[in-house]
């Protein structure tokens, strides 16, 4: 099943990609495309997100890891994304498939907050 | 006895100043007694004496917290060996504990085999029953259930409830769910609305105790360490001439007196954390190992009647 979602959006991504070629210019099209299997990560330590920001292109697979020796989660309130309790050493991936600003939180130390901007 | 830190001599049970603190870092108990509104507050360290007959009361409960079984970490490595210390300190307490509170964190992760080691440490506590309030790692990735399965079959909502025990209400509240992003604990309307209907029947003398896991008042907001409505709880509590307010979350003691209310936290019986902003994190602080029975403890108190009188004796499990 998650084979099947992640060709799906795979074949979204494309999509994408050859809707924008009809718009704009080479040079464009080729960033687009080196960026669909992009990826980042964020760093949980002494209760932070590091970055606390970040700008990353639509497809990007984020991954967030817990380096505390506490547990946190990564939840988005919209109801976006949520992973489960991160002991130490724990990931989470989610990848972004839309524009947007998205923000975040640990529910379990809500003080820890954390935003995504995917243009 | 040298040591007093503060003293409040208003023979009326409100302190004018409207603010008073004492506070008793890690490596140190703390003694404070309320007698006929006169609070005085002791702190001791290792080798200090306090006069054990002059706390003697009515009866006596203690208050354990934040035993964290799962842990594993540089902070201490056996969790479990220091709950059973903690336990047979509660044992060996002079005046023998009616009951226990335990104040949240009873587990690390919230997993199964992390509540059995806990339930099956607790037995062998002499004391006629133990009180639960969840902390936050009681209650991951399941909104509470398994918590309210094991410890809360008898309560409202999340886990909060009410008992009364020789004249003195006592009150568990749940402050470590459905929190906001952004903000500290929450105890949400529904509880609050609970909370003032539970309290509105009672006598203005009668003897207000209070336990929830992360503090009722705001310590340090940087690190979550207070609760976003706790003012609005605080505020139906103003008749009562005495309020006590018991709480873990933050591994070290602190206290405070506003007004007619006390507030304590107690120290954890697993890991000692920083002292406010002292770290670049409130997670768990390694101490040298000889250290770190002089940083865990558990809390008694006796309750004097007549005198308004509530004994709040911090000790840790060695060094103090």
């Amino acid at each position: 099943m998650k084979r099947y979602i992640r060709n799906v959006v795979v074949c979204a991504g494309l999509l994408g990609v050859v809707a924008s070629a009809a718009m704009i210019h080479g040079s464009q099209i080729a960033r687009a495309a080196e960026e669909k299997n992009a990826a980042a990560s964020i760093t949980i330590d002494n209760f932070s997100f590091t970055p606390k920001e970040v700008t990353v292109a639509v497809g990007t697979t984020i991954t967030w890891v817990n380096h505390d020796d506490v547990p946190h989660t990564v939840v988005s309130p919209d109801k976006k994304f949520r992973s489960k309790a991160l002991d130490t050493d724990d990931q989470f991936s989610f990848t972004f498939t839309d524009a947007g600003t998205y923000n975040y939180f640990c529910s379990v130390h809500p003080i820890m907050t954390g935003k995504i901007i995917v243009k | 006895m040298g040591n007093i830190i503060e003293e409040n001599l208003n023979p009326d049970g409100i302190d004018r100043r409207g603010f008073l603190k004492c506070m008793a870092w890690a490596g140190t108990g703390a003694l404070c007694v309320m007698q006929g509104g006169v609070l005085k507050s002791f702190a001791f360290g290792p080798g200090g004496k306090i006069d054990k007959a002059a706390m003697k009361g009515d009866f006596a409960f203690a208050q354990i917290s934040d035993s964290h079984i799962g842990f594993n970490k540089a902070a201490n490595p056996d969790v479990t060996a220091t709950l059973r210390e903690a336990i047979a300190k509660l044992n060996g307490l002079p005046q023998s504990p009616e009951f226990v509170l335990h104040t949240g964190d009873l587990t690390q992760l919230s997993k199964a085999e992390e509540f059995d080691t806990l339930d099956q440490s607790l037995k062998s506590v002499r004391t006629g029953g133990i009180f639960y309030v969840p902390g936050e790692h009681d209650v991951l990735d399941d909104n509470g259930v398994q918590y309210r399965e094991r410890y809360g079959k008898e309560t409202k909502g999340d886990g909060w409830y009410s008992f009364d025990h020789k004249g003195v209400h006592f009150v568990g509240l749940v402050n470590v769910m459905n929190l906001k992003a952004g903000g500290l604990g929450s105890l949400g309307n529904d509880q609050l609305e609970w909370l003032e209907d539970d309290v509105r029947h009672l006598k203005h003398s009668t003897p207000i105790v209070i336990f929830a896991h992360i503090p009722l008042w705001t310590i340090y907001p940087e690190w979550g360490w207070g609760t976003d409505d706790s003012q609005q709880a605080l505020s139906y509590l103003k008749k009562f001439g005495s309020v006590s307010v018991l709480n873990g979350h933050i591994h070290q003691v602190m206290q405070k007196v506003e007004g007619n209310v006390t507030f304590h936290t107690a120290m954890s019986t697993a890991f000692p954390q920083p002292a406010p902003g002292q770290a670049a994190s409130p997670g768990p602080m390694k101490v040298p190992d000889e250290k770190l029975r002089s940083v865990l403890g558990v809390t008694d108190i006796n309750f004097i009647r007549g005198k308004h009188t509530l004994a709040v004796v911090d000790s840790p499990l060695a060094g103090g």
